[in-house]
Parts: C-alpha cells; sequence; structure tokens
C-alpha cells in the first residue's frame, strides 16, 4: 500500500493567490508530468483542485497493479494529495483478483475502499454497492468532450455508475514497413495470387499471417510471425474470441441481441457465425509464435510490440507500445478497425448472407468508481475527476504502460500524436481516424456483457474456446459446451433477470 | 480446584478453537446449502442442490480430480525417491557437507510463485531461454502449450521446489536412526545395497510414510504453479481441483457452490489419505 499525505491544500491556494495568474508553467514547474500542455483549464484542474482542502482526510483506493492503470492512480493520487492537503492510501491488486477484492466487502456490508478500480462490464455486479456519479460531474465541461460509446459503457439505464478514465475497444495492428513494402506485395502476389493490404476480412488476415510465418521478414536476424493474440486461458482470452465473432455473427439486419435472443434468452455462442470465428482461430494457432496459444495480454504487447509478428488485434496497448520512443518498431506499424467478413449470419432466416460485414467491439476497459457506503463521496468523485482532467489524460495517454488511452472526443486529432509523441503523420491520422470511426462512424457495433453473473458466462467462453485451440474439443462442440453452459447460468440466475440487464445493452446496440 | 474450575480454564482454548477451526467448518457447510453468488449474495436455503449438480452435472470437477491425482502421486513419489538420495549423499560425512544441505534446501525457501514465474520465463516457448538454447539442437518442445508437455512442466517445477522438503525430513529420520542395526549389518558383511534394501529402508518406513503422506496433503493443494504457470490450460491439460474450486469461488465468484465443492474435495481427501496411509504401511512396515 502506498501512502501519501499532502500539504496543505490551503498553502497552495496561498501560492497561488500570490502568483496573480494561475498560469499553465506555474503547474506544470510542480508537477513535471503535464510538461508539455501545463494546467490546462477546468472543472478538476490543478488550479481548481488547488482551492479545496482536504486536509485531515483519507481517501483509500484500490487499484491495479503497477505499472497498467497502478502507477497513473498512484501518481495523480500523489498529485492530489499535493494540492489537496489529503492523506491517500493506494492500495494495488492484480487484475484476477479486483472483482472479488471488492466485492467481498461490498456484499459483507462494509467500505474499506473509497474507490474501486475495475472493468467496465463489472457494472451490472457492482452497480448496487456503487454511487452514481453526481449531476455536478456529469454535466461539466470535462465530461462533455468524452465520447457517447464511453457514456454509455459507464452507465447503466442512462445514469451514471462509472468514472470515464480510460477508453478501449479492440482493433488491427498490423506492421505498415511489411504491409506498405512494394518488394513484399510483389513476391506475395507472385506467391498467392492476391493483393497485400490491409486485411478486409478474417481469411485474408489468415492467408497473410500463414505466409509471414516462420521467417526474418525484417531481417533482424531473427524469426518472425504470424500474429500475437491473447489465447492464454482464463487471460482475457474471451474479448479476443469476441473481437473474432462480431464479423460473422453481428448483422446489421437483425436486432435483438448478440450473445442471447433477447425475447427466449437462448444462447446464440453457438450458432453457425460464432463457430466459423473459432474455425478461424483454431487456424490461427497455426501461425501464432510458438506456444503463442498460452500468450496472455502482456505476452501479446510485447510480442507485436517487440516486432516479433505481423499482426495483432486487442486493447490500445500493443500499437502504444509499439509507438513508443524506446520500440524497435516505431513508426512502422498501422491501425485499422477490426477485419471483417465475406458473409455473415443471420439467425432470423437461419442462413448465411454473402454479403462483406464488420462490426467494432467496443470491449469493456478500465473503469473507477465510488463506493456508496464510502464516507468521502466529494473528495472521491474529485479525485476521480482529477485523475481525467485534460492535462492528466494527456499526459497519461501518451505513456504506453500507463493503460490510459483515447475516450475523449478531442484524442482524436492526429497532430496531438505527432506533436507530443513524434508519431509520424500518417499513422497518426490513420489511428485517429480508425478509433473515431470505431467511436462513432459504426452503426453496427457490439457492446461487452454486461448482465448478472458476467464472469460464469465469460469464464465458459474461455474454458470452451481453450479445449477448441488445444484440439480437445472441435469448434462446434467446444460451443456446444459453451452453450448449454449459459443455458445452466440462465437457469440458474432467472432468464428475465438475465433479460433485463442484457436489454440494456441489446438497446445501446440496436438504436444504432 | 473442583470438576467446574477445570472447565472455566480449558474456556479460552475452546473458545479459540470454535473460532478458528470449528466456525469456519461450520460456516463453509451452512454456506454449501445456499446459492450464494455474486448476484445473490445471501445465505439461502437450497437443500442440497449444489451437491447434486456437483454429482451429476460437474464432469470437469472430476476431470480435475482425476489430473490432480496423477500430478500429485507423480510428483510426490519423485520428490521421495530424489529427496532419499540425496539426504543419503549427505548423510555421511562428505565434503562441504554443510554446504549441500544448505544448497538442497533453497528452493523450499523461495517464494513459489516468483519462481513458478520465473520458471514460466524459462519455459517460455518462443522468448525463454530453455528452448533458445534447444533450438541449436533444432529442438522446440512446447512446454506450456503442449497438452501432454504441459503437464509434465507443472511437475518439473513442483518436484524442483519440494524435494527439498523431502530431503529434510528424511535427512532428519536418517540422522536420528539407531547406529546397532548398520553395526550388525555390516558384521555380517552386508554391502551398501543389502544393508539399504535391508535395514536403512525399512528403518526410515515410518518417517517416509510420515514425509509421503505431508507431502501428498500439500501437493493435492497444488494452485499457484498451475495458476502461474498455465492458468490450467492449454485448454483443461492442467486444471486441478483447487484451481477448479478458486475459479468457480473467486472468478465465478459461486461461493455456495464452490463451498460444496470445497467439502466435498476435504472428504474425499479425508477418506483417500487413510487408505493411502494404510497401503503405505501394509507395504513399507508390515511387509518388511
Amino acid at each position: 500500500m502506498t501512502k501519501i499525505k499532502g500539504v496543505s491544500g490551503a498553502s497552495l491556494l496561498v501560492a497561488a493567490a500570490i502568483a496573480t495568474q494561475a498560469s499553465a508553467d506555474q503547474w506544470s514547474d510542480k508537477f513535471p508530468h503535464i510538461k508539455n500542455t501545463g494546467d490546462i483549464a477546468g472543472e478538476c484542474s490543478y488550479e481548481s483542485m488547488s482551492k479545496k482542502d482536504y486536509s485531515g482526510q483519507t481517501l483509500t483506493i484500490n487499484t491495479h497493479a503497477v505499472p497498467v492503470m497502478g502507477e497513473p492512480t498512484a501518481l495523480h493520487a500523489e498529485q492530489f494529495a499535493a494540492l489537496t492537503g489529503a492523506e491517500v492510501n493506494v492500495i494495488h491488486t492484480p487484475a484476477g483478483d479486483l472483482y472479488s477484492k471488492a466485492m467481498v466487502p461490498f456484499q459483507a456490508g462494509q467500505a474499506p475502499y473509497d474507490i474501486v478500480f475495475g472493468f467496465s462490464n463489472f457494472i451490472r455486479d457492482w452497480k448496487q454497492y456503487l454511487e452514481p456519479v453526481p449531476a455536478k460531474y456529469v454535466n461539466m465541461v470535462q465530461m462533455k468532450d468524452v465520447t457517447q460509446s464511453h457514456i454509455d459503457v459507464n452507465s447503466w439505464d442512462g445514469q451514471m455508475i462509472q468514472f470515464p478514465i480510460d477508453g478501449d475497444r479492440h482493433y488491427l495492428k498490423y506492421r505498415k514497413d511489411v504491409i506498405d513494402n512494394p518488394v513484399y506485395q510483389e513476391k506475395y502476389k507472385a506467391e498467392t495470387g492476391k493483393e497485400l493490404r490491409v486485411p478486409q476480412t478474417w481469411k485474408e488476415y489468415a492467408e497473410m499471417a500463414a505466409f509471414f510465418n516462420g521467417w526474418d521478414w525484417d531481417n533482424d536476424g531473427e524469426l518472425e510471425y504470424g500474429s500475437a493474440e491473447v489465447m492464454k486461458k482464463d487471460d482475457l482470452m474471451y474479448a479476443a474470441f469476441f473481437s473474432r465473432s462480431v464479423a460473422y455473427s453481428k448483422n446489421p439486419r437483425v436486432k435483438g441481441g448478440f450473445f442471447f435472443d433477447l425475447e427466449t434468452m437462448e444462447p446464440l455462442i453457438n450458432g453457425p457465425g460464432f463457430v466459423e470465428a473459432l474455425t478461424d482461430w483454431v487456424e490461427a494457432t497455426k501461425y501464432v509464435p510458438p506456444g503463442g496459444i498460452n500468450f496472455g495480454l502482456g505476452d501479446e504487447i510485447n510480442s507485436f510490440g517487440g516486432g516479433q509478428t505481423l499482426f495483432s488485434f486487442s486493447w490500445d496497448d500493443a500499437f502504444v507500445a509499439a509507438m513508443q520512443d524506446d520500440s524497435p518498431i516505431k513508426n512502422k506499424v498501422g491501425a485499422a478497425p477490426l477485419p471483417g467478413s465475406e458473409r455473415v449470419w443471420n439467425r432470423v432466416s437461419g442462413s448465411w448472407e454473402d454479403t462483406y460485414n464488420q462490426a467494432p467491439y467496443i470491449v469493456w476497459g478500465w473503469t473507477a468508481a465510488v463506493a456508496k457506503k464510502s464516507k468521502n463521496h466529494e473528495m472521491a468523485f474529485d479525485y476521480l475527476c482529477f485523475f481525467a482532467n485534460d492535462a492528466n489524460h494527456q499526459a497519461d495517454i501518451a505513456i504506453g504502460r500507463f493503460g490510459v488511452n483515447p475516450f475523449k472526443k478531442s484524442d482524436f486529432k492526429a497532430e496531438l500524436y505527432v506533436e507530443r509523441q513524434g508519431w509520424d503523420p500518417e499513422i497518426a491520422k490513420q489511428y485517429a481516424e480508425t478509433l473515431m470511426e470505431m467511436e462513432e462512424g459504426s452503426t453496427n457495433r457490439v457492446f461487452p456483457l454486461r448482465v448478472p453473473g458476467v464472469f460464469q458466462f465469460n469464464s465458459a467462453v474461455a474454458t470452451g474456446t481453450s479445449k477448441a485451440l488445444a484440439g480437445q474439443l472441435s469448434p462446434q462442440e467446444a460451443l456446444d459446451e459453451v452453450a448449454a453452459e449459459w443455458k445452466k447460468i440462465v437457469k440458474r440466475i432467472g432468464p428475465d433477470t438475465i433479460r433485463e440487464a442484457y436489454a440494456i445493452g441489446v438497446a445501446l446496440e440496436d438504436a444504432e | 480446584m473442583n470438576f467446574k474450575h477445570k472447565y472455566l480454564f480449558l474456556l479460552p482454548g475452546l473458545l479459540v478453537l470454535l473460532a478458528i477451526l470449528i466456525f469456519p467448518i461450520g460456516f463453509t457447510v451452512r454456506l454449501s446449502l445456499s446459492s450464494w453468488d455474486s448476484f445473490y449474495p445471501a445465505l439461502d436455503f437450497i437443500g442440497i442442490e449444489n451437491y447434486v449438480r456437483l454429482f451429476t452435472d460437474d464432469a470437469r470437477f472430476w476431470e480435475a480430480f482425476g489430473r490432480l491425482s496423477l500430478l500429485s502421486v507423480t510428483t510426490v513419489f519423485l520428490q521421495y525417491v530424489i529427496g532419499f538420495g540425496l539426504a543419503l549423499i549427505v548423510w555421511k560425512e562428505i565434503a562441504f557437507q554443510r554446504f549441500f544441505r544448505v544448497l538442497f534446501l533453497i528452493p523450499m525457501m523461495t517464494t513459489p510463485v516468483i519462481m513458478t514465474v520465473i520458471w514460466r520465463t524459462f519455459f517460455h516457448e518462443s522468448l525463454g531461454p530453455v528452448n533458445d538454447i534447444l533450438s541449436h539442437f533444432n529442438v522446440a518442445p512446447l512446454w506450456l502449450s503442449s497438452e501432454t508437455l504441459s503437464k509434465f512442466t507443472v511437475m518439473i517445477v513442483e518436484v524442483w521446489q519440494w524435494t527439498p522438503f523431502m530431503f529434510l525430513l528424511l535427512l532428519a529420520g536418517l540422522l536420528s536412526l539407531p547406529k546397532e542395526p548398520f553395526l550388525a549389518a555390516s558384521i555380517d558383511g552386508a554391502g551398501p545395497i543389502r544393508t539399504f534394501f535391508y535395514v536403512t529402508f525399512p528403518l526410515m518406513a515410518p518417517i517416509s510414510i510420515g514425509a509421503i503422506i505431508i507431502r501428498l496433503i500439500e501437493a493435492s493443494k497444488i494452485m499457484d504453479t498451475v495458476y502461474v504457470l498455465t492458468s490450467g490450460g492449454p485448454g483443461t491439460a492442467t486444471e486441478t481441483s483447487s484451481f477448479y474450486i478458486f475459479i468457480k469461488g473467486l472468478r465465478e465468484f459461486q461461493f455456495g457452490y464452490s463451498a460444496a465443492l470445497s467439502l466435498t474435495y476435504l472428504i474425499i481427501m479425508i477418506i483417500s489419505f487413510t487408505i493411502i496411509a494404510k497401503l503405505l504401511v501394509k507395504l513399507m512396515v508390515r511387509g518388511n
């Protein structure tokens, strides 16, 4: 646990008052983290926080382990303590235990933490223990800059429960220096008769990944491989599977549920679209690096970010890691939407539609919330607001290991990345456009499953798909097993209870 | 002091026992009869529904139990053989005897989770040093992602970590053996192999049984190695009972059901170890 005790906020206020103008330089001198931007005016800016006085009060935060999200939590806690005089205790917890570490005291009626960090898909199970975000924060200018997708992700039935601090989505990352290389384009054409381009479908992805698998295509003396993916059981692999499934299974002409048929609450997870995706994924075990079937998220980031593979898809971190100054492949990578498919399953007609389909997966990501039983609601919300203020946010998204990614409209400007992070203008433009398109351009998005017992559903997917990847079961058998398990979970928790919660996510998808 | 006073003095101890042993077990029993989960956090009463589910509709638990049996029996057997061998080496007066005794204990003194992370790094199939070395011989075993080999990898880590414990107990046993039977064997002209099989091994049987049972109890709880090394994968290839109970309890938050799993597992373990202990006594002591 990190204990951070601040100097009096009042003394800083006095200092600020003496310096007749609250300039950006004044705050960036004290807090070098925001040296690129200085303080940016707003409700929760450094200037505004310095006017608060929380001396003698203690804020306790449960967050993720360092560095991802844990490091920025601790850094902003230190800054918050210095500005307001509060004492801030930061407790770091491994990702797998974040849910239970908060849930156990929640269920016992205890409030050991004022703020809990977690994933946004915890919302249904956690919401009754969390304090909704007060209107004054929801309506502030800082919040108006948050994209609608991330307002939705952090809200339940129109009420904001979690505070937006991060943005997450799955998208394709590829080696631009290979895909755009005329020599390789010619070689690929000669050997396969096809164009080497940013893959538009998962089939193209597989063909290119297989072609570039197991040889030294970047002449660094090491073997390179086709794709790095999160395939390790129980290490967020189910999210990777859903990313591969959306193109085959999310039909924009069919409303009423992606994971379940909302009317009957029958699982759709073993439908032909999902089976096709899992078949592709099993095939992918042939073009991942040796041991790739055991890659967790960290391995995926290191593998693609370290220049080992042609492709990758998951959260932003692998891309940001690849574009950091110390990366061997800085300015050699590209971002694109997740590949699509040449056909999409129509569960109503019970047949494939032979038409191109693509669907962004707005996967869950980091978020934070204030415990209902906390006695420090105002201070806790001020901390979260300060965490996500414009100056902190812009500094945070430039540091890959922080795990803070774009979720504000102002983040999707290419010049931001060119000027502050030294990205190639073309790559920055492509990155910003890809993310923005997913946020606001698509009308066929899939939102994460957010229902009671979400972990039971996701755990069943992880077990079933990992059996298929390991060759223990065929894709159809594996997903039949998952569907059978899902039915049992629905029966245990109650179809109406699940339906009520699932309808909220379906409404977001169907409103498009 | 009358009879009542005796009970008064026993009371603090009994209360502590109640608090740390009886209450948790009693609460687990009660929990196992409820449907407590993330959605419904309450001690409702659903009878033996969780147990019915376990015995009629949860093949995964029994598969995990089979895997656990294989892993624990194999690793404990290997630990016993290697540990006994090492103990015999440093039992006699050899050069650097103290150094070797400490050296052999080092794995046991390290933190299992940290060491497993290091082993995982060693065995990382594309970035780890083991395959890097083996690649010079055009060999690249899939230590963590092959269904068969991943079990072997878990065994390697377990044997490395816990052989010192076996070594420690067996060495203590060897050092406490009486000298007379060895003198008698020597006078009768027995060589080292006959002495081992007819004197050392039978004399060590009670200690060996104790050491094996202790290690079996510990090995049957194998969790951290699996969690860090493979997460039970690939597929469910290395998933053990305790890891499965962990998933149901602290990943899926099915507290009621995981309590039923834990109690069933506890009862199976008690019965199994009773039978194993009797078999070992029969084989190693009475067989003599």
